[in-house]
């Protein structure tokens, strides 16, 4: 499997994420700089986590609408190329269209750092096979703008459609409010496109994919992305 | 031209900020204060001379850059 990493000015998860994708698929992923629009095929392309572009006017708004790359990876995600936005890679998927609706300031206005518990909500998708359906996995946050927003109509179709990958939720699979650490709406942590091809979510599961780091509930999906995708 | 551009979450959207700054307000003795809802200020200097075109050209840059419609709303004022 071939994957790119994305690099803007800001990105700071993308060394995290090339490592657990190296140590998944046994090959180190292009890392690939915003400015060169000339993106080499891939067969993932990940949108790391980190504050592209110091968050200015909104977090994402800038890597998703004024990077030369950006077009690149909107065309190929459309035509089917995997896409992976962890944390502001998130925020960029949704800035760019790729994926509904927006990731606003926190409820609580807090920075907000920590492990936290999210139930699988579907794992039938190249991301997310390696995970039982409602397994409790445990992944790490850090993120000041993760509080998912979409209307009515919107969260009804993502529920109707099968499209949310995870939810945030207490160490048993139930839902609390303490266990929401941003209030996004629905409890939404992650969410696929219409085809299952594009993931954004707020957690962080390259932070926990290597025991050394205190956990491993990230690996399952470097390792199913590597299968898959061979 | 100068154009002025307000950014607002749209009514319906919660606003943490405004109310943190509410609840400061109430705080700080300032009472009857039913909500406050915090935005965006944009000012932009423009080479175009015809107001009509100016404000065409920033609507399009509010739909494509300065606002995110999914959860805001923007004013556009042009003054020459």
């Amino acid at each position: 499997m071939k994957s790119a990493v994305i690099v803007f000015p800001g990105s700071n998860c993308d060394r995290d994420v090339a490592v657990a994708l190296e140590q998944s698929t046994g090959r180190a992923p292009v890392m690939h700089w915003h400015g060169d629009p000339q993106l080499p095929d891939v067969d993932l392309i990940v949108l790391p986590g980190g504050f592209s572009y110091g968050d200015y006017l909104r977090a994402g708004a800038m890597a998703a609408h004024a990077t030369s790359v950006m077009p690149t990876v909107v065309e190929r995600a459309r035509k089917g190329v995997r896409v992976l936005g962890i944390c502001n890679g998130f925020q960029v998927l949704t800035e760019a269209g790729l994926l509904p609706g927006a990731l606003m300031r926190n409820t609580n206005l807090s920075y907000v750092c920590r492990d936290v518990w999210l139930r699988v909500e579907n794992n039938r998708t190249p991301f997310t096979e390696g995970y039982g359906l409602a397994q409790v996995v445990r992944i790490p946050v850090a993120h000041h703008d993760g509080n998912y927003y979409a209307d009515d109509a919107t969260l009804k179709h993502l529920a109707d459609k099968d499209r949310v990958a995870f939810r945030y939720c207490d160490r048993d699979g139930g839902f609390r409010a303490p266990d929401n650490p941003n209030g996004s709406r629905d409890n939404i942590a992650g969410i696929f496109n219409e085809s299952g091809t594009v993931l954004g979510l707020m957690p962080h599961p390259e932070r926990l994919a290597d025991p050394r780091l205190g956990g491993t509930d990230g690996r399952p999906m470097f390792d199913a992305l590597a299968r898959a995708l061979g | 031209m100068k154009a002025k551009v307000h950014v607002t979450l749209k009514s319906g959207v919660l606003d943490p900020q405004g109310k943190a700054v509410q609840n400061a307000l109430t705080g700080l003795g300032f009472g009857g204060v039913d909500s406050v809802r915090q935005g965006k200020y944009i000012e932009l200097d423009l080479e175009e001379t015809d107001a009509e075109r100016a404000r065409e050209s920033v609507d399009a840059m509010c739909r494509q850059l300065l606002a995110n419609t999914v959860i805001e709303n923007y004013h556009i004022d042009i003054e020459g």
